[in-house]
């Protein structure tokens, strides 16, 4: 039986890796757990509310997005539109070009790695250089990042020093502090030289036309100050109906992401900055990325488009929590990843189409989701999808079920199978010729073994004296 | 040809048009995104700097507090928005060097940045900043300490009337506490790109 890739990944991962990253995750999950509830009486009507409202935007695009594009026209910002990920991608690029500009500082977008931005941008003799913290560390060393919200999750400090001394950022030191400042200066002077900013949005209003930039480091801000020309990056997913709506996705996104009442800096911009201000960008750009979504939008996984990318299913994910974000080979990696990976695929989907079985469908992702994403469904569609399209990573890892199949749709069979069951308890169990099985009970110990049990029940149980079958409540068993 | 304008509007009609119904726009009271710490009252200060202390901020209640905590730490060298010097002026002594011009090729020469702050939001200690009440964008960020000037009667009580109030601003910014980052193995860090000490201080 071939195994699935995400199981032969994790072979790779030291003890000591694997343990980091199961108590970030659940730290962060207990902690946004706790501040929900001590917060709001009913945090679930919340996150139910929300996902209704992203429903709603995600049903009504069509409309939604001539509506901001407008809005934003009036208000100041150029708009533009990129079908593909080349095309987002030589967006910017046109519009720097226009600007003589070669330099540009990234704040944290994952749009930005979703379309491979920086690489594209390095290629044309342009400086792209990310300034949150954890993506900065990702870009020096030529790695990608394993979690939505924290990227470097997976590396230690003392991996982070090496790279700071071998990228000239001072000897080495692991204390997290000095690694912080050293990039502070570092990065500081790459602000105020750089010719353009590029941020994504969290959100976008449709009423106002106002982006909406969340970050803790305020390397957004800071890139915003320093720069004339802001481009932004935004799916087209990312619309809220109304500024009022963000009192609610503000209050859970911070919550749920970073288990913080509020992100530290909440940016509201609408346009280029005001007359008078001395500081930020003349110029606004706005570019709406399609780069499949609308193939998403028209797949049985639309709700998959509400996602306000908090990284809430990652953390609580059993299967994230020991395999960690590389496992998934894509920007996107947990239970959204798992989604919503596989989708932007297109016509590779076969290439992730495992990635949907890495999961147990116990449904914490869905219990935790901000909006209410019913990602087990879309697991299961998925794989219904992989096994429609014969996709053979859908296959890879399962047991065969054919002996299982001819056994459960024969009753004699399915007799006989019960009572054999009965030796398991006198044979040893590394006798049990089924490999599911067996890698099974390698860590597991099988309880005592009782079939045949109910059928006994069912035959024997008292019935009405008019000899129809008694139910449950007025028998005693 | 057509633009990538046209062909994804296209792609997204086509996508909906077999949906039977669209989802609603469900109406929600507002009230309900107030949170068990957003406070009520007519004076919101003391739970503005109660709150603002929650996230590692620091309040003040007047200037000669604030240049007490300034010289305690030996931050001599700021900048200080002009419209807000005349009132701080008589607090600081001579040995500060207080700039009401901001050179951004010296921005690592000012230890701290006294801005005017629009409002605050109590829910969440949070200070709000917009274009046109802030003299520079980069005093307020690049020093080691930003002080926000704030006045009582600015106070909001929680992220839902911060909101009704945002205006016709074209950047309008919401600070709640120090620049932070957890990025380094969770462990908390502050002052990663902007102040590792943020200021409100109360105007009255």
């Amino acid at each position: 039986m071939a195994r699935q890739p995400i199981d032969q990944f994790v072979e790779g991962i030291s003890a000591e890796k694997r343990a980091s990253v199961y108590l970030g995750t659940k730290v962060t999950h207990e902690k946004r757990d706790k501040l929900l509830h001590d917060h709001y009486a009913d945090p679930d009507a919340l996150r139910r509310l929300a996902g209704e409202i992203k429903q709603h935007v995600v049903e009504n695009l069509d409309t939604y997005l001539p509506k901001v594009e407008a809005k934003l026209q009036s208000n100041g910002v150029k708009v533009h539109w990129a079908s593909t990920a080349e095309e987002a991608c030589a967006a910017v690029h046109g519009i720097m070009k226009a600007r003589g500009a070669t330099k540009l500082v990234k704040a944290k977008t994952m749009v930005s790695e979703e379309i491979g931005l920086a690489d594209y941008l390095e290629h044309r003799g342009i400086e792209a250089l990310e300034t949150d913290l954890g993506e900065f560390i990702v870009q020096i060393d030529h790695d990608h990042p394993s979690h939505i919200v924290r990227p470097i999750i997976h590396k230690s400090r003392k991996e982070i020093a090496t790279s700071f001394e071998r990228e000239g950022l001072g000897a080495y030191n692991d204390d997290p502090e000095t690694i912080t400042r050293r990039a502070r200066a570092f990065l500081r002077k790459k602000f105020l030289q750089a010719d353009v900013g590029l941020t994504g949005a969290n959100f976008v209003s449709v009423e106002s036309g106002r982006l909406v930039i969340v970050t803790n480091e305020g390397n957004s801000r800071f890139s915003l100050a320093a720069t004339k020309c802001h481009i932004a990056l935004v799916g087209i997913e990312k619309l809220v109906p109304r500024d009022r709506d963000l009192g609610l996705f503000l209050n859970l996104l911070a919550r749920s992401a970073t288990a913080q009442q509020l992100t530290v800096y909440t940016e509201f911009i609408s346009g280029p900055k005001a007359a008078a201000q001395p500081d930020g960008p003349e110029e606004m750009h706005v570019i709406f990325v399609d780069n499949r979504r609308t193939e998403v939008l028209a797949s049985e996984c639309r709700e998959i488009l509400r996602c306000i990318r908090c990284g809430a299913c990652l953390n609580v994910c059993p299967v994230y929590r020991q395999v960690s974000g590389h496992a998934y080979r894509s920007v996107y990696p947990g239970p959204v990843g798992a989604v919503l990976s596989p989708l932007l695929e297109g016509d590779k989907f076969a290439d992730k189409a495992d990635l949907p079985k890495a999961s147990s469908l116990c449904g914490a992702c869905n219990e935790v989701c901000p909006v209410n994403i019913p990602i087990p469904d879309l697991l299961l569609r998925l794989r219904n999808k992989g096994k429609r399209e014969h996709a053979p990573l859908a296959e890879a890892g399962s047991p065969p079920m054919g002996a299982w199949a001819l056994m459960a749709s024969s009753p004699a069979a399915w007799k006989t199978a019960l009572v054999a069951g009965k030796l398991m308890n006198v044979l040893p169990k590394t006798w049990i010729p089924i490999p599911a099985m067996k890698a099974w009970t390698d860590t597991r110990t099988l309880p005592e073994w009782r079939g045949g049990e109910f059928r006994k029940w069912l035959r024997q149980r008292p019935r009405k004296a008019d000899g129809t079958k008694g139910s449950p409540q007025s028998h005693t068993p | 040809m057509s633009s990538s304008r046209d062909i994804i509007l296209e792609r997204v009609r086509e996508a909906l048009a077999p949906l039977p119904k669209r989802a609603p726009l469900p109406e929600w009271d507002l009230s309900r995104a107030r949170s068990a710490v957003a406070p009520a009252g007519a004076d919101l200060w003391p739970a503005f700097a109660a709150r603002l202390r929650a996230v590692n901020g620091t309040p003040v209640a007047s200037p000669d507090e604030l240049v007490a905590l300034l010289g305690a730490k030996g931050w001599h060298h700021g900048y200080c928005d002009p419209a807000l010097w005349p009132a701080l002026k008589a607090a600081f002594p001579a040995t500060f060097t207080v700039e009401t011009a901001f050179d951004r090729e010296r921005v690592d020469d000012y230890q701290f940045g006294i801005t005017s702050a629009v409002g605050a939001i109590a829910e969440t200690g949070t200070i709000v900043l917009n274009d046109r009440g802030t003299t520079t964008r980069l005093a307020a960020l690049a020093p080691w300490v930003h002080v926000a000037a704030i006045r009582r009667e600015n106070i909001v009580p929680d992220l839902a009337s911060a909101l009704a109030v945002l205006g016709d601003d074209p950047n309008v910014i919401w600070v709640t506490g120090p620049s932070k980052t957890a990025d380094v193995e969770g462990i908390l860090i502050e002052g990663v790109h902007g102040p590792g000490l943020q200021v409100a201080l109360l105007l009255d």
